[in-house]
């Protein structure tokens, strides 16, 4: 199992277990973490599951696809740690990983 | 008043769900007519996700979403089922001889025994960007959608969003416009790269501009924009703004079903689990939209929605009939309908 950390907008931090493969968004709807709607499901199809990763996590999740950049377009307060939570997947690497949840969703 | 469609059945949606529908219901003999505000069938299938795999189809170990919609338009051909895209139903009431009759945003007019709501997530529109204080400016300068270019003749217009929309609308708009500026938070666009390259040539030669980053703030008074502030990666730029046009992609309401007279459960719509009727007789409700304990958003659990619901709704069309259960794989009334050779 991997560590996750989702600090929600009010400051409330949710510790979670994760399974290698299944997606930081998942994680998040089955821990009820307030702020992520995924509305789509994870189909990449929506900009609703938008959270921003911990700096010092950015170079082990990688920069979003060409697919997740234009769905960021649709998104709230994009900035450059922005990410869309459907599109990471939980692994090794990601133990520790802390995000944040935005003040809305788009 | 336009002329009056009259057919059995109206379906409210085109989804997967929708489609099937017309599958259980023509075995049935009943005439269907589906009206969906999207442009061509398949609901979310088509528009969020078409080529993403599903795998709990029964039958199919996998299937992309956009190839099960084909397949169902294959399936339904035999019943010839009426199409209206680009529509949304704007209102339902009861007719004095049981029937109803439906309204259209484009003026027209549907009467049917029985109304199948398929509406899945409720209709698709435009997305409010996530721009504080928007809501102000919407009656008068804000716009999702251009319905004629000359109201926006004159206008300082900025645009924002980097899709074809609002590509095609750059280019469109700029010779009316009094400026055009485009608005969006990357230098890339998803757009057609034609459409881009016309845009960048228009931005070089001076005749409109493009800005960089996201709308952090709207400035005017009374529900009249005046400029907007755009926050880029060093400097905040205000721009000149009396129209605003944001592309920001769909989002799914419910829409005018709440205002249909049908109890709600957290915007859905109960239903029984015999009928999938809903609180008022001879309207049904299947697929994502409906609501009953246990009540899962699958595509297959819509699927049994809407044989169940077939059988129902024979019953409102056709008060006098028996009904007779049959199975297509040995019935041959039930070939005749699918056209099946003897």
């Amino acid at each position: 199992m991997t560590k996750l950390t989702y600090i929600a907008h009010d400051g409330t931090r949710f510790d979670v277990e994760a399974e290698n493969g299944s997606t930081v968004m998942e994680n998040a709807i089955r821990n009820a973490v307030p702020g992520i709607e995924a509305e789509c499901g994870g189909a990449c199809a929506c900009a609703t599951c938008h959270v921003y990763v911990d700096e010092a996590w950015m170079p082990a999740v990688g920069e979003p696809e060409a697919m997740e950049e234009d769905m960021l377009d649709f998104a709230y307060e994009v900035r450059p740690n922005s990410r869309l939570s459907c599109q990471i997947k939980v692994r090794d690497e990601l133990d520790g990983l802390v995000v944040t949840v935005p003040e809305r969703q788009g | 008043m336009s002329d009056i469609t009259r057919t059995d059945v109206v379906i409210v949606g085109a989804g997967p769900v929708a489609l099937f529908a017309v599958f259980e219901l023509g075995l049935f003999d009943m005439r269907c007519h589906l009206i969906d505000i999207l442009d061509r069938p398949g609901g979310q299938c088509a528009e969020l996700y078409p080529e993403k795999p599903i795998y709990d189809i029964p039958g199919y170990p996998v299937i992309g979403a956009q190839e099960l919609i084909d397949r169902l338009l294959e399936q339904i051909s035999p019943f010839k089922p009426g199409f209206s895209f680009n529509r949304m139903v704007t209102s339902l009431e009861r007719l004095e001889d049981g029937g109803f009759r439906l309204a259209t945003d484009e003026d027209e007019i549907f009467e049917a025994k029985v109304v199948v709501i398929a509406a899945g997530g409720g209709s698709f529109q435009p997305k409010r960007p996530p721009i504080p204080g928007i809501e102000a400016y919407e009656a008068k300068s804000v716009r999702y959608a251009v319905r004629r270019m000359e109201e926006l003749r004159g206008h300082d217009v900025v645009i924002v969003g980097g899709g074809d929309s609002a590509l095609d609308w750059t280019l469109n708009l700029q010779p009316v416009a009094r400026r055009v500026t485009l608005v969006h938070r990357r230098p890339d666009f998803r757009a057609a790269p034609d459409t881009v390259n016309k845009m960048l040539a228009l931005r070089d030669a001076g005749a409109l501009d493009l800005v960089v980053g996201q709308v952090s703030a709207l400035e005017g008074e009374s529900g009249e924009l005046r400029s907007i502030v755009v926050k880029g990666a060093d400097v905040d730029t205000s721009v000149p703004c009396t129209r605003l046009l944001p592309f920001f992609g769909l989002t799914m309401k419910l829409g005018p079903v709440a205002e249909w007279g049908l109890d709600l459960h957290e915007n859905q719509i109960p239903v029984d689990t015999e009928k999938f009727q809903t609180s008022e007789p001879g309207i049904f409700a299947i697929g994502d939209i409906n609501w009953y304990p246990g009540k899962l958003k699958l595509i297959l659990s819509g699927f049994h929605e809407a044989a169940l619901m077939a059988q129902a709704a024979k019953h409102v069309v056709s008060p006098k009939e028996r009904i007779v259960f049959q199975y297509t794989t040995s019935s041959t009334s039930l070939h005749k309908k699918l056209g099946v050779p003897d």
